[in-house]
C-alpha cells in the first residue's frame, strides 16, 4: 500500500468498514432521489430535457421518474401552481413516503412568477415546504441538475438517524 | 363574401335584429330572446357553420345594461365573420338562454363565460364554473374585482387546516401593466402608473 491510496483497501482493512449510520443512509439517499415530476406548466418541458440524453439526470441516480408518489423522494415542482391545484400538490405530497424533499423549479412555482393574479398561488411554499428554489423562466436543465446537487449536498448533511426516531414536522404557512 | 346584399338581407329576414356599429365585421344587436332561433337560422339557412367564440362584456357598474354576450360566427362559404352582440336586461341576475343546442362547442365557451361573469346561460346541460374551483365567490373578469385576487378560503379543509393557506391578494409589484394610450408618453407609458405594494407595504388606496 503507498501513501496516496485513498480507496478502500480489503486486505489492509480486513473486509470492516467503520463508519456512522448517518454517513451511510445519506450517501444511500443522495444518490437515489426517485423524482416525483409534477408537470404544471413550460417548467415540464425543460425538466422532460434534463431526463433525456442530452443532460442525462441519470448520471445521479435520479432518472427513475415515478408517477406514483408512494415510489417517490423528491416532488419537483414544475410550473406555475393555481389556487385550485395547491390542493392536490398538497396531496401529492401527503402521498409521499417519508424522507421526502421539494424542489420548486422556475419562477412561478417559487414566487408565482409573472402571474400576479387571482388565480396563482405566490410560490408553492404556501403550502409544501421547499427545499430548493431554481431561478429562470424556465430554468436551463443545466440549472435543475445545479439544484439537485444541491439538494444531494443538502441530504449528506441530514441528521437522518436521529430524524428517524422525531416525527417529520409539517409544513406550515 | 359578406357584402351589403347578404346583410340587407338578413336584416330584412330577421325584423328584430339592428345593426350595430363596428370597424371590422358585420355585427348585430339581438335580442336574447330570440338569440337561440336565430342562431339556428344562421346556421342553417346561411351557412355559418362554425362558433369561433362566445365570450361576454362588462360595460362598468354605471352602465344602464351592464352586461352582454358577443357570439362570433364564421362561415366557410362566405368566407367572413357575424358578429352577434346581445344584452342581459337583469344587471344584477344577468342571463341568457343557451346557444350549446345549436353549437355544442358553445357548451365550454358558456361555463367560461358563466365563471368569469357570472352570467346564466338557461337550459345549458351542465353550468358550472370551468376554471376556478366550484365554490368560488366572484367573478373574476367583472369591472370591480381586482386583478390581484381577494382574500378567499381554499376548497379543501383538511389541507387548509395543515397548510393555513388561503387566496391571498397577489403583490402588484409594479404593475398592473396597462397603458392608457392617451396623453404624452410620460404620463401613459406603464410606469407612470406604478402602484408598487408589497406585502409589507399596503396598497395605496
Amino acid at each position: 500500500m503507498t501513501a496516496n491510496d485513498v480507496a478502500y483497501n480489503g486486505k489492509v482493512e480486513g473486509d470492516v468498514i467503520v463508519t456512522r449510520a448517518d454517513a451511510v443512509i445519506n450517501w444511500i439517499r443522495q444518490h437515489s432521489v426517485w423524482p416525483m415530476p409534477m408537470g404544471l406548466a413550460c417548467c415540464a418541458i425543460e425538466l422532460m430535457a434534463s431526463a433525456a440524453s442530452r443532460y442525462d439526470i441519470s448520471r445521479f441516480g435520479m432518472e427513475v421518474m415515478r408517477f406514483s408518489p408512494r415510489q417517490s423522494d423528491c416532488m419537483i415542482v414544475a410550473g406555475t401552481v393555481t389556487y385550485k391545484m395547491a390542493e392536490v400538490v398538497r396531496r401529492i405530497y401527503d402521498q409521499m413516503g417519508d424522507p421526502k424533499w421539494v424542489v420548486a423549479m422556475g419562477a412561478c412555482a417559487s414566487t408565482g412568477g409573472m402571474y400576479r393574479s387571482y388565480a396563482v398561488m405566490q410560490g408553492v411554499d404556501n403550502i409544501v415546504p421547499v427545499d430548493v428554489y431554481v431561478s429562470g423562466c424556465p430554468p436551463r436543465p443545466e440549472a435543475l441538475l445545479d439544484a439537485m446537487m444541491k439538494l444531494q449536498d443538502k441530504i449528506g448533511n441530514e441528521s437522518s438517524v436521529r430524524n428517524l426516531r422525531k416525527k417529520k414536522s409539517v409544513a406550515s404557512g | 363574401m359578406i357584402d351589403e346584399d347578404f346583410t340587407k338581407s338578413l336584416l330584412d329576414k330577421h325584423s328584430y335584429l339592428t345593426q350595430r356599429e363596428s370597424i371590422d365585421w358585420f355585427t348585430v344587436e339581438c335580442p336574447g330572446s330570440e338569440l337561440v332561433s336565430f342562431v339556428k337560422a344562421m346556421r342553417d339557412d346561411e351557412g355559418f357553420e362554425l362558433l369561433i367564440d362566445l365570450t361576454a362584456i362588462d360595460h362598468g357598474e354605471g352602465a344602464e345594461c351592464r352586461f352582454s354576450t358577443v357570439i362570433h360566427l364564421y362561415s366557410l362559404v362566405h368566407r367572413g365573420y357575424v358578429r352577434i352582440h346581445s344584452l342581459c336586461l337583469d344587471n344584477d341576475k344577468p342571463s341568457m338562454p343557451s346557444v350549446s343546442d345549436v353549437y355544442p362547442a358553445a357548451n365550454w365557451h358558456e361555463r367560461e363565460t358563466f365563471d368569469m361573469f357570472g352570467i346564466h346561460f338557461s337550459d345549458h346541460p351542465n353550468l358550472k364554473r370551468i376554471l376556478m374551483w366550484d365554490e368560488y365567490p366572484h367573478f373574476p373578469l367583472r369591472k370591480e374585482f381586482p386583478l390581484a385576487g381577494i382574500d378567499t378560503p381554499l376548497p379543501a379543509a383538511d389541507v387548509v387546516e395543515v397548510t393555513k393557506a388561503s387566496v391571498e391578494p397577489a403583490p402588484m409589484m409594479g404593475g398592473p401593466f396597462v397603458s392608457s394610450n392617451s396623453g404624452p408618453i410620460s404620463d401613459s407609458e406603464p410606469r407612470a402608473k406604478d402602484e408598487s405594494w408589497t406585502e409589507r407595504k399596503e396598497k395605496p388606496l
